[in-house]
């Protein structure tokens, strides 16, 4: 019992680490279709943005690197697709090539830039200990999960670049005829949806080492969470990262890691025989 | 206003329009009319952006607008109501007025005027747009264009699968807009509809304008006889 206890923790920052990287994800690939291989390497981005600033804020390096990691995570993010993947729109199997082949160029730049071996980032003395079996760190991950959706969903639904983006989202041909610049929407939502991930990776330093590969772990279950929660879904990918996270940590706990992710895409296969579209649906009279 | 001259454009290899030519003056209602899969929507959506012009122009008020994006079109004054009532169905219906509006930059009185052209989507404004009868979604697909303050209006069959009350309501507000000044291309099948509102009508064939006039020359044996089914 206290073994099923302890794993709840670890599964519930797991699902906030997914979340935040399936947020950005769920906005690229739900607005545009982009199958960006590429995000993974914007979360170690945002890893080694806390490791370079412990030089100068020291151990409150993960606090300062919030904000920081999401600009360059966001800019990195902005330059990919002002510079290729608006070339490639429509195109999703030559956009998962490219993006991939940017991701093992960006990884190889991390090795020659910070070596090959894992560096670390020393936590807050503020975030040790912990509250029952909860970890003051792990708890951190899951406010800024929540704080994170918070803000996505208010920025979503009462702002008016929030609008437009959900406009692009749900019809980009009538979104373009009804006078919004939908090339400029797509550059913010790639914006943002990298700078989620630059956030991601700053908590990923919270639970573990910082390497070049960090974002390649997380990459495809984070693609699971979208497609299971459904595209451009908001509440589809919380449930969805709290399912997979829980899941994958109990899997764990009662077998193995590999035996664990073989269980995970066992269940997340079944599940889509079932509801191939995801949890959730846009629905409307014309759609149903 | 709007010159097309010479428009050509398709779907990859397949083309479509061969060479299209018309004219919309200042606060004229031109008519396009034509059977099933002539070109009229592929036409309209040329004119628009959403499909590149393989050959010809479009011009808009001295603009030429053929390389232009859809947006830029809509800065310019061109207004456009695709066919199929068309919405942002997870935004509510002032959602969907709202996120127009900001992208025009024009001033909360222009949302206004647009509900006052269809009263009947004021007590809807919360009302998430896709769960919309089909007559309102048409009426809202029109009230989002008018909150961009077109001078020309393009309209692509706004009375496909509507009931006949709301038909009449769709009608009159493009009569008045029409009175007001607004110029309109409109796409209709309904010969009785379009002899009542056009100045002017075209018919398309083929992709080809095979016949152009006034309304009155639409009651004429070759008018009767290239929308015949």
């Amino acid at each position: 019992m206290e073994g099923i206890l302890n794993q709840l923790p670890i599964g519930l920052s797991i699902a906030a680490v997914l979340l935040l990287i399936a947020l950005g994800l769920t906005f690229t690939f739900g607005q545009m279709g982009v199958i960006n291989m590429a995000h993974g390497e914007f979360i170690m981005a945002g890893a080694y943005t806390a490791y370079l600033l412990q030089g100068f804020a020291d151990r409150n390096a993960v606090l300062v690197a919030l904000p920081v990691a999401f600009l360059v995570a966001g800019l990195m993010g902005l330059i990919l697709e002002r510079a290729a993947i608006r070339h490639f729109y429509g195109r999703p199997l030559d956009t998962l090539l490219l993006t991939w082949g940017v991701s093992l160029v960006l990884q190889q730049v991390a090795r020659d830039l910070f070596g090959a071996p894992n560096v670390q980032v020393q936590s807050p003395t503020w975030l040790q200990g912990s509250l029952g079996p909860m970890p003051y760190n792990r708890m951190f991950i899951l406010l800024l999960a929540v704080g994170s959706v918070v803000a996505i969903w208010v920025y979503m639904n009462r702002s008016a670049q929030g609008r437009r983006m959900q406009a692009v989202m749900q019809n980009r041909q009538l979104a373009a005829t009804s006078g919004i610049n939908t090339g400029r929407v797509d550059q913010r939502t790639f914006f943002i949806g990298s700078g989620l991930a630059g956030i991601a990776g700053v908590a990923l330093t919270l639970i573990g080492p910082v390497g070049p590969t960090l974002g390649t772990y997380y990459i495809v279950d984070a693609f699971l969470v979208v497609v299971a929660g459904g595209l451009g879904q908001l509440r589809g990918a919380v449930i969805a990262a709290l399912a997979l996270g829980l899941l994958n940590s109990y899997a764990e706990f009662w077998t193995n890691a590999s035996l664990a992710k073989v269980i995970v895409f066992v269940v997340i296969i079944a599940f889509l025989q079932f509801r191939p579209q995801g949890l959730f649906v846009l629905r409307s009279r014309a759609l149903t | 206003m709007l010159s097309v001259d010479s428009l050509e454009a398709g779907y990859g290899r397949a083309r479509v329009l061969f060479g299209v030519g018309l004219a919309v003056e200042p606060g004229q209602l031109v008519c396009v009319m034509g059977r099933n899969g002539v070109g009229k929507t592929t036409l309209l959506n040329t004119i628009m952006g959403v499909i590149p012009a393989t050959a010809g122009t479009v011009t808009f008020e001295d603009h030429d607008v053929t390389k232009m994006k859809p947006h830029e079109r809509v800065k310019l004054g061109m207004g456009y109501v695709p066919q199929g009532h068309e919405t942002f169905p997870q935004l509510s219906v002032l959602g969907n007025l709202l996120v127009t509006l900001e992208a025009s930059g024009n001033p909360q009185s222009a949302l206004d005027e647009a509900l006052d052209v269809f009263p009947r989507l004021k007590p809807l404004l919360k009302r998430k747009a896709g769960f919309l009868s089909g007559g309102q979604q048409q009426q809202l697909a029109i009230a989002r264009a008018l909150v961009t303050r077109p001078k020309l209006l393009i309209l692509d069959e706004p009375t496909e699968g509507i009931q006949p009350s709301i038909i009449i309501e769709i009608e009159e507000a493009i009569e008045t807009l029409h009175a007001s000044g607004i110029a309109v291309l409109l796409v209709e099948q309904y010969l009785d509809l379009a002899m009542r509102l056009a100045d002017r009508y075209v018919i398309l064939d083929g992709g080809h304008v095979v016949h152009a006039g006034t309304a009155a020359d639409l009651q004429g044996e070759e008018a009767r006889r290239l929308l015949a089914v």
